[in-house]
């Protein structure tokens, strides 16, 4: 028998070395979670998955589990802290929805649904940040970015090929290529790279197939991310810590 | 049956796209009427304001004109109603907003092929643009916001009907949409 | 400035090779180019790319996180404005609009001719020498009106730095209370003689005993710190000086960098021999770039005199040596995980921990990272001995604690006290009258009021690492706070979104408030975005962002609602404002044209 921790009253069970957000998915509990990727080292840096432990508050995707955790998600207090993160990212960048391809497909839009944000509430800042349209197959929309660094990580992780870094810090915080142009052209980039699947917003977008599913009728049109993001998460690690789950996904 | 609940509407820098959407609640309406009557509004034409209940705003704020209604809305509507893309983000017009209103006026209006002899139109009776598009919350307080572009009839339903018999207003899956 | 067909990669050569093209020097290798050609040409990151085998965008993102390096041109001269509130108070601004009007630019902006850029920066640790300025990354003090004239004429005449008077660059050390740490009397090797004597584990247990916490502010006991790090396995240990800095108001490590290098070293070298380790390293903030020959002169006596390098003092097997890191203009490289990813020569992004630093730091490897401070009050509690150390300060704040005193006082500088002393009694010292505020241990510290200068500095009341900003009571102490929040602002190293988005939104506010377009609405959003803050942020920086407004809300509450506008909700920006560039378009005037307040 496992060692568990609790989790909004449930008892989870989960393996050394699992984080809470990798021993709470696999168990099939859902916590929101943006910069996170079951295929990928937690990250840390979205706090969507912040929850409470023990009075204090953590990132549960990048904090060990630990026999005897209380952990506390599906609380208000975290979901109204989520909810201000969620309107942070949408006042951040330039999030113009309605014309917006991966529109029903984004993970921040569909966070922003099941949290009910119906406003930003901050002042946007609107930056200004130039589409790169350079690749013939590939559009850049950085005005969608929320610096999660999927892109950055599956690149180098998966594709072996470095194509996105950030560059500048603080608000100035950006999404580069690796290209002395700056051009997404100049670079490596194909579309059967792992980088091409893992942006939870629109950034990164092949080109003529944005409306093959009509608005209406995609991913997160059918049913909650809550209700849909268990799907994508490995239920349960076997020993060695790989799972048929990361290995299925092309 | 107690009184009726006043509600005004209008739209800003929008596209009517919300009203559109209003009148898509269909045979609700009927009901909705028993509840409610129109003040200012497309609807009604009536061109200014009374004191109100609620008022529906659709569009942001893009010139001059729409800081008065904005402001005519807030003195008079108890609830104010941000409804609609342009009115919560700035929407399609704040697509405008990283660039200088100057070099737009310019190249609209004087550097566009075959606008020659064109000139940056300065009639007083046209609202002037401010230099930024802005959602509504950055100029007045807003109490509520239905986002969509526009948001479905259902979800117009929902809230109204929501706020009307006294609850704080909830979308939930389906209903609400920022696309 | 170099124009594109002057960029020779071939210059580039001998920096790489100093730094025998290991990646980990990435962002010394970027400083070096910086300081050769101005900025970093994109044509030398494709070449350092090639030689360092470090993906171009990768370097292009180093480059891009710190202040100090430039990708694009950015003027022979680059002048930059020390701009701290000290400074401000001071007037420095003045100076700096005076200097731009004299210059013919633009802030931010290079002149057309390719000559000066004039900007701001953090605080550069000048606090106490009058007003500040770097100039190619070079320190310039006692900055007056007319010594800024001379500087434009020097500009002008496109004067080499190096024959600029010397006089500019005069950095005095302004001790005015020294105690056992500043009087010490060691010569080099004592400490390590005494050190050899009781060997490692011992080390350990005598820190540990002289009750020796750390001096960044933490104060982490350091004595475990080293235990821990001596403890765990690993290939290679590595020991750390956080020389980074950047707290606004201090500058305490400068002059111990200055007056006690080889305290400094030596209590490197100590815990080397504490905690195994062959290699250490000296991370020294980029606004002291004028320590960096002084203090490589002294490692190499040092090596020379047996002090570093194989077989210390004549002992098999005590091999250790010491490297001096810059930062470049980063002060979130202070966060000991963030030092040691600049280190590591990437962007100064805090780590997620744990594991923690002792156990997986520079290299993953067992890392003991420490304050100046600290090592040369661990080298002096060696040599005193841990009873006797202990003796001084109070009970849980054991020894002698140096505070950089500035702000509205005629006598700034280093001040030595036990731990323990007053806020007042240093108050009295340094000669401060009318004092409104104290700001202890700078922005992330705490701002006090008149009513609490019985406080201790000490862990047991106010914790510090030794800023201590005097505010007499002319000072008004929201723009004290609005100056701490665009610091935060500035520096927010962006990784987590409650920081990244939330110093900035803060900073809005302030500003809001600021220019006289705040209401109570914006008071609640503070405190909501303090919350955010505090619950969710990545690292520290995050996490006290909001103290110098929550601290100076609560003490000097008049100071903010005295500037609110209204109790209803005000835009933060000017309505009639906001048409201006419309009626410069059209040329219109006329009523319509406007929007009077009463339309509001």
């Amino acid at each position: 028998m496992s060692d568990t921790f609790q989790l909004d009253g449930a008892s989870v069970p989960f393996e050394p070395g699992q984080t809470v957000m990798q021993a709470a998915l696999a168990a099939g509990h859902y916590i929101p979670h943006l910069c996170y990727h079951p295929e990928f080292k937690p990250h840390g840096s979205c706090k969507l998955c912040t929850v409470k432990v023990g009075g204090r508050t953590a990132a549960s995707c990048t904090m060990p589990a630990e026999v005897g955790l209380n952990v506390e998600s599906n609380i208000e207090e975290m979901n109204g802290l989520r909810r201000t993160l969620v309107q942070m990212l949408f006042a951040e960048g330039n999030h113009f929805c309605p014309s917006c391809e991966k529109s029903g497909n984004c993970m921040l839009q569909a966070l922003g649904y099941d949290l009910e944000v119906h406003t930003a509430g901050f002042r946007h800042l609107y930056p200004d940040r130039p589409v790169d349209a350079s690749h013939p197959d590939i559009l850049l929309d950085f005005n969608r970015c929320i610096l999660c660094e999927l892109c950055v990580r599956a690149s180098s992780e998966v594709d072996g090929k470095n194509v996105f870094a950030l560059s500048g810090r603080g608000i100035t915080k950006h999404l580069i290529v690796n290209a002395e142009s700056g051009l997404l052209k100049d670079t490596d980039i194909a579309l059967t790279d792992k980088a091409m699947q893992v942006c939870p917003v629109g950034v990164i977008l092949p080109k003529r197939v944005g409306f093959s599913v009509p608005i209406g009728k995609r991913r997160y049109d059918q049913r909650p991310i809550s209700a849909q993001a268990l799907d994508d998460a490995p239920r349960q690690a076997d020993a060695s810590g790989s799972c048929a789950a990361c290995e299925g996904t092309p | 049956m107690s009184k009726k609940l006043r509600i005004a509407t209008t739209s800003l820098a929008g596209c009517f796209g919300c009203h559109m959407s209003l009148l898509d609640i269909d045979e609700r309406l009927f009901p909705l009427l028993d509840l409610i009557e129109f003040d200012r509004s497309p609807l009604t034409d009536i061109k200014h304001c009374g004191p109100c209940d609620i008022g529906l705003i659709e569009g942001g704020i893009c010139n001059a004109e729409n800081v008065h209604v904005l402001h005519e809305f807030r003195k008079n509507c108890k609830i104010l109603i941000a409804i609609g893309s342009c009115a919560i983000t700035g929407g399609l017009p704040a697509q405008r907003n990283h660039l200088d209103l100057g070099s737009c006026l310019t190249e609209v209006y004087l550097t566009e092929p075959g606008l020659a002899h064109g000139h940056i139109p300065n009639d007083p009776e046209l609202p002037l643009p401010l230099d930024k598009v802005h959602p509504l919350h950055e100029v007045v307080k807003i109490d509520y916001f239905i986002p969509g572009c526009p948001p479905s009839g259902d979800a117009i339903w929902k809230f109204l009907t929501d706020l009307i018999a006294g609850r704080t207003p909830e979308l939930g899956h389906g209903l609400i949409k920022y696309d | 400035m170099m124009a594109d067909n002057e960029i020779h990669t071939a210059d580039l050569d001998p920096i790489l090779d100093r730094y025998a093209r290991d990646p980990n020097a990435l962002l010394q290798v970027l400083r070096e180019v910086q300081e050769l050609h101005g900025y970093i040409h994109p044509s030398a990151i494709s070449y350092i790319s090639v030689k360092l085998g470090i993906p171009r965008a990768r370097i292009e993102g180093v480059a891009g996180f710190y202040s100090f390096l430039h990708l694009q041109p950015h003027g022979e001269y680059r002048v930059l404005f020390s701009d701290n509130i000290t400074d401000r108070m001071q007037g420095s601004q003045a100076l700096m609009e005076m200097m731009c009007q004299q210059l013919w630019l633009q802030p931010g902006r290079v002149s057309e001719d390719g000559l000066v850029s004039i900007n701001t920066t953090s605080c550069t640790g000048m606090c106490d020498q009058g007003l500040a300025m770097l100039v190619n990354g070079r320190a310039i003090t006692r900055l007056t009106h007319q010594r800024v004239q001379e500087i434009g004429h020097l500009i002008r005449n496109r004067t080499p730095l190096a024959d600029w008077p010397a006089d500019f660059f005069r950095v005095e050390d302004n001790i005015r209370r020294s105690g056992p740490l500043l009087d010490n009397t060691i010569a080099p090797g004592d400490v390590l003689h005494a050190a050899l004597a009781l060997g490692g584990k011992d080390i350990v247990e005598a820190v540990k005993n002289s009750g020796l916490r750390g001096r960044g502010g933490a104060g982490f006991p350091t004595g475990l710190k080293w235990e821990a790090c001596r403890n765990a396995p690993g290939e290679a240990h590595h020991v750390v000086c956080n020389a980074d800095e950047g707290e606004p108001g201090t500058f305490k490590d400068r002059v111990l960098l200055t007056r006690q290098a080889d305290l400094v070293f030596e209590g490197m070298t100590l815990c080397a021999l504490a905690v195994g380790a062959q290699h250490g390293y000296l991370y020294l903030r980029g606004e002291y770039r004028y320590l960096l020959e002084p203090l490589q002169a002294i490692l190499q006596r040092r090596r020379d005199n047996t002090l570093l390098g194989k077989n210390i003092l004549g002992q098999p097997g005590f091999d250790f040596d010491i490297a001096i890191h810059m930062g470049a203009g980063a002060y979130i490289c202070g966060e000991e995980s963030a030092l040691i990813e600049s280190l590591e020569g990437k962007r100064g992004v805090p780590r997620s921990r744990p594991p923690f630093p002792v156990t997986h730091g520079y290299l993953q490897q067992p890392t003991a990272v420490d304050n100046v401070e600290t090592f040369c009050s661990a080298a002096l509690a060696i040599q005193m001995g841990a009873e006797n150390y202990r003796a001084i300060g109070t009970a849980k704040s054991s020894g002698s604690k140096l505070i950089s005193v500035s702000g509205d006082c005629p006598r700034p500088g280093i001040y030595e006290y036990p731990f323990g002393v007053s806020v007042h009694e240093v108050l009295q010292d340094c000669g401060a009258v009318n004092t409104r505020a104290v700001q202890v241990s700078g922005p992330s510290g705490m701002c006090i009021a008149e009513s609490e200068f019985d406080r201790k500095l000490g862990f047991e009341d106010l914790p510090t690492a030794g800023a201590f900003m005097v505010f007499d009571d002319s000072r008004d102490l929201f723009e004290v706070a609005r100056n701490f929040v665009h610091f935060f602002a500035h520096e927010s190293c962006g990784f987590c979104t409650p920081c990244r988005v939330g110093t900035s939104m803060l900073k809005q506010t302030m500003d809001k408030i600021a220019a006289g377009h705040g209401t109570q609405y914006d008071l609640s959003e503070i405190e909501h975005l303090d919350q955010v803050l505090q619950t969710s942020s990545h690292c520290g920086l995050g996490r006290t962002a909001c103290n110098p407004v929550l601290h100076t809300l609560k003490r000097f509450r008049p100071a903010y609602e005295n500037r609110l506008k209204s109790l209803d909700f005000e835009p933060a920006f000017d309505l009639d404002g906001a048409l201006a560039r419309a009626r410069q378009m059209t040329g219109r005037d006329d009523a319509g044209a406007h929007l009077k307040p009463e339309d509001a």
